[in-house]
């Protein structure tokens, strides 16, 4: 079993060591900050941190004037108000002039659990990736949130971060981190899934069962939604003709058409889509939630069975 | 440049601004107007600009919060000389540095995107921090439109500026009563505007918004721990009879016959 850990905690832990490391890193938050875990930037450097209170349309914009000034803000509060509360604020404010401001949002998808649906937010991806010029990342481990949050304070330029409530596991590889570089964590010719966030380590456990069954699932880690990897993505779609997309997200308009959108008049192949399927969330344990609304080791078996 | 001068200046303004809707065919006169004066004491009265160097660190910053006075803005940065005069006959036109709302990635001496009502004041009170907290004295300046207070985010940006104490913060209220479904009234009251943003945290002043002098003496009036707001009276479409308190002339262009008509109204 491998160690667990919220990748939002390691979002938390890997601020605060960045704000020892860049004077210019500086932190908004809307009264959730012991919830997004940036209290322990908090803690540490409290005269770059600033609280806006409940009120995510203004700390979005005031982190695009931050910016303005040389500073380098990581706005954060839930997936459901940072992207989409304050959507037009991250495209009028931040995204039109391309200011220079992360937007790191935690408590992403379903697995948010017992506060239900009207806190899980399955769309976000799909919001920003909309927008033009954002970069849209989705880290699968506690450590890959950490390489995640380096390589976003190095890049010029809006970046969505895309972060979980729940523990999760901690995977048991070294995986390089380069934005837009999709890895690939298991080898597969039969069919590959493209997976990102929670649904990574979800998938390696199925590639692990089917290949009991000699049937090899390529496992790839698309933690860079945008922009996208085409390169890896094709590799692998024409290798395997049987693709799978994995995502803790509505089906629409996230990694799923992402990874259409690449494969579309490319070639023959069969694909499937999942992911929550244009349903709100409800309250729920994260497990439950995730058989609920087929997002399981079972459900990917199957999926790559029936394609 | 001296009161009499600017004064002066206010009138090549308008000028430039009747011909540069013209020219486009499209834009917003009403609003472009009523904020000249207040404008021009910034640009040529306070602040420190550097036309040459858009992006000198020792400049102050201004935000036109209500973007769709663009008109002016553009017209005091093109008489400054942050580029050239012959960009206004391209205002609103395509691969224009002059968007129909202030773009910072096209125009230089736009510090940011402006326009979408709300997020102009938020933008500016990040910038007010962030000077702050770099330790910089530099000062930010922003105009909000009446109509525009009906967003609230102008009141989440509100409650922040007072929060973390920005007084180097300068909101301006252009109050000219008029939106664009009808005045203020009409659409949706603002009550007592005075007290509203005095109770939010702000040293509130209240002066006449085509008065050069009193604009300059409530800028200068020296408020420490705040914010300031200045309550600028002013008359929407000011200084063209036909455009003057007409809430028509939010957002329609002057046809040839009337831009003749405006410029000799505004004779230099």
């Amino acid at each position: 079993m491998s160690e667990m850990k919220a990748i939002r905690i390691a979002y938390g832990e890997a601020l605060a060591e960045l704000g020892g490391k860049n004077d210019k890193v500086v932190v908004l938050d809307a009264d959730l900050a012991h919830a997004t875990q940036t209290a322990k930037f908090l803690d540490k450097y409290p005269e770059r941190f600033f609280n806006c209170g409940i009120a995510e349309a203004n700390m979005v914009s005031i982190a695009a004037g931050l910016s303005t000034q040389g500073f380098v803000p990581f706005a954060s509060t839930f997936a459901m108000f940072g992207a989409g509360r304050a959507y037009e604020q991250v495209r009028n404010s931040v995204a039109y002039p391309n200011f220079n401001v992360k937007l790191a949002m935690t408590h992403a998808g379903i697995c948010v659990g017992e506060d239900g649906g009207s806190h899980q937010s399955i769309e976000d991806i799909a919001l920003m990736r909309v927008i033009p010029g954002m970069t849209v990342i989705v880290p699968c481990d506690a450590n890959e949130a950490r390489k995640a949050v380096f390589a976003a304070a190095d890049l010029q330029g809006p970046v969505y971060l895309r972060f979980a409530r729940c523990p999760s596991p901690i995977l048991d590889m070294d995986m390089p981190f380069e934005i837009g570089k999709a890895n690939v964590l298991n080898e597969g010719s039969d069919a590959v899934v493209f997976a990102c966030g929670t649904m990574v380590p979800i998938a390696l456990d199925a590639a692990k069962e089917l290949e009991a069954e000699g049937i090899k699932l390529a496992v790839v880690n698309v933690h860079t939604i945008k922009p996208i990897d085409r390169e890896t993505v094709l590799t692998y779609a024409n290798k395997c003709k049987k693709v799978i997309t994995f995502e803790e997200h509505s089906v629409i308009g996230g990694l799923g058409d992402a990874v259409s959108d690449v494969l579309m008049g490319q070639g023959s192949y069969s694909f499937k889509k999942l992911g929550v399927q244009d349903k709100f969330g409800q309250s729920g344990k994260p497990d439950e939630l995730f058989a609920e609304y087929g997002l399981t080791k079972e459900d990917l078996i199957a999926a790559v069975k029936a394609l | 440049m001296n009161v009499k001068e600017m004064e002066k200046q206010c009138t090549i303004i308008r000028r430039d601004i009747i011909n540069m809707l013209a020219d486009a065919g499209s834009g917003h006169p009403g609003g472009s107007l009523s904020v000249v004066e207040i404008m021009v004491a910034l640009y040529y009265g306070k602040m420190r600009t550097n036309s040459q160097n858009p992006k000198d660190p020792n400049r102050d910053l201004f935000l036109l919060s209500k973007g769709h006075a663009a008109p002016c803005q553009y017209a005091i940065l093109g008489e400054m000389g942050y580029f050239d005069k012959a960009e206004f006959k391209n205002f609103r036109q395509l691969h224009s540095i002059l968007q129909g709302h202030p773009d910072t990635k096209k125009c230089p001496g736009v510090e940011a995107s402006t326009g979408s009502l709300g997020q102009g004041i938020s933008i500016a009170t990040g910038m007010a921090l962030g000077a702050k907290t770099a330790k910089k004295d530099t000062q930010v300046y922003t105009i909000l439109g009446d109509g525009e207070c009906q967003e609230g985010q102008v009141w989440e940006a509100s409650m922040f500026a007072a929060n973390y104490k920005l007084d180097n913060l300068t909101v301006f209220l252009d109050h000219n009563g008029l939106q664009i479904d009808g005045t203020n009234d009409e659409v949706m009251s603002l009550g007592d505007i005075h007290a509203k943003f005095a109770s939010f945290g702000y040293e509130v002043f209240e002066v006449d918004g085509h008065d050069i002098q009193a604009i300059l003496d409530a800028v200068n009036t020296p408020v420490s721990g705040k914010p300031k707001m200045i309550i600028a009276k002013t008359v929407k479409g000011k200084g063209v009879s036909f455009m003057e308190n007409q809430v028509n002339w939010h957002g329609a262009a002057p046809n040839e016959e009337q831009r003749a008509q405006a410029l000799k109204e505004l004779e230099v």
